[in-house]
């Protein structure tokens, strides 16, 4: 069933349009590649659904419902940068999350974090950047969420902390949720998606199936969009 | 993480030749237990759905049978295991061939010299 649904959805930041009336609907059970260069509005998109914007026009819902509280319930959201207090120690993460989520499963966070070997008493703020990105990605996937948001989960990551990252989110979605991760890495991420949804200038040049896409062009999905779009930095 | 793939094949076709590989060595003996979709697609790295799209065509081809609330084995048909240990045999045969024609030799001196290299090899082993 759809989990995500954009209808002529548009944003602008004064006079730059950051989306243009997208149409897209993302279905739930699926892991899906939100992909295109810096700028393209993955980002914005993302932030719509989780009421961090709101439209200039158009609509997006989650699960059928308008972003707000309700769906935050069942929304886990990983941005593109440092969300937690970095106070705080990984005790008080686990309270905090514990307070926060419902669907919050302390005993699979303590055990993702029990093999990571961090101790409970380190605060956030001192720890390495990769482990930190990790203990985000740990609480993120601890929720048993309907949809995953994830910004840029492996951006600036070494190719270790990249495998790590992508296997605990390969092993922990739940079932039947909605993944979405942008990225702006394709080959990196490209074996785990099921579709991929390209965006160009804040319009969506393509959303298909990634196997599809595969067998269509006779490419990788990263070659691909490197022949097409000229363009294509990073 | 993982396999490795390659670039130009869809992912599923890369997991089939893997998989069939593994029932055809016997690393997965007949009348085994597959682990689930979800274990095997961790171990390759790719997506759950793939990896389902992938035992699908193999059972499709009868290497693999799901018993519904068992799992999925490996097939103990020895009719069906050996027409796909001759299969993929005969496609790395045909490979060799192709390189070694490309050499500009003749069947028959590419037998002699398999024959040759067979023989100082058991020699080497023993």
């Amino acid at each position: 069933m759809s989990m995500l649904e954009c209808t002529a959805l548009s944003k602008n930041y004064g006079s730059v349009e950051a989306l243009r009336s997208i149409d897209l609907t993302l279905e739930s059970g699926r892991i899906v590649g939100l992909v295109g260069p810096n700028g393209s509005g993955k980002t914005t998109l993302i932030k719509l659904a989780q009421h961090l914007l709101t439209p200039t026009s158009g609509m997006i819902t989650i699960d059928g419902m308008i972003p707000g509280p309700q769906t935050k319930a069942i929304v886990s959201y990983l941005p593109d940068r440092d969300f937690l207090p970095q106070w705080m120690n990984l005790d008080e993460l686990m309270t905090f999350y514990h307070d926060f989520f419902p669907d919050f499963n302390p005993a699979k966070a303590a055990d993702m974090l029990d093999t990571l070997g961090v101790s409970g008493r380190q605060p956030l703020g001192k720890m390495s950047k990769g482990t930190r990105e990790k203990v985000q990605l740990i609480f993120t996937m601890s929720r048993e969420a309907k949809v995953y948001l994830l910004d840029e989960p492996i951006a600036g990551v070494d190719p270790a902390t990249r495998d790590y990252i992508l296997r605990t989110i390969l092993s922990n979605y739940s079932e039947n949720a909605l993944v979405l991760i942008s990225t702006h890495l394709i080959t990196d991420v490209e074996p785990i998606l099921d579709e991929v949804v390209f965006l160009q200038k804040g319009t969506i040049e393509l959303h298909e199936n990634a196997d599809a896409l595969r067998e269509r062009t006779g490419k990788s999905i990263d070659g691909y969009f490197r022949e097409v779009y000229r363009c294509w930095g990073n | 993480m993982g396999w490795n793939f390659n670039d130009n094949t869809p992912i599923y076709l890369q997991i089939i030749n893997g998989l069939q590989r593994e029932i055809a060595s016997g690393a997965y003996p007949p009348g085994s237990r597959l682990a689930s979709v979800r274990e095997l697609a961790l171990e390759a790295g790719v997506n759950p759905n793939t990896m389902q799209r992938a035992l699908a065509e193999l059972e499709r081809q009868g290497l693999v049978n799901s018993q519904r609330t068992a799992g999925r084995f490996v097939t103990e048909d020895t009719a069906a295991l050996s027409a796909l240990r001759r299969s993929m045999s005969d496609e790395i045969i045909a490979d060799f061939f192709r390189s070694m024609q490309s050499l500009g030799l003749s069947n028959e001196e590419i037998l002699s010299l398999v024959q040759d290299w067979v023989l100082e090899h058991s020699k080497e082993e023993h």
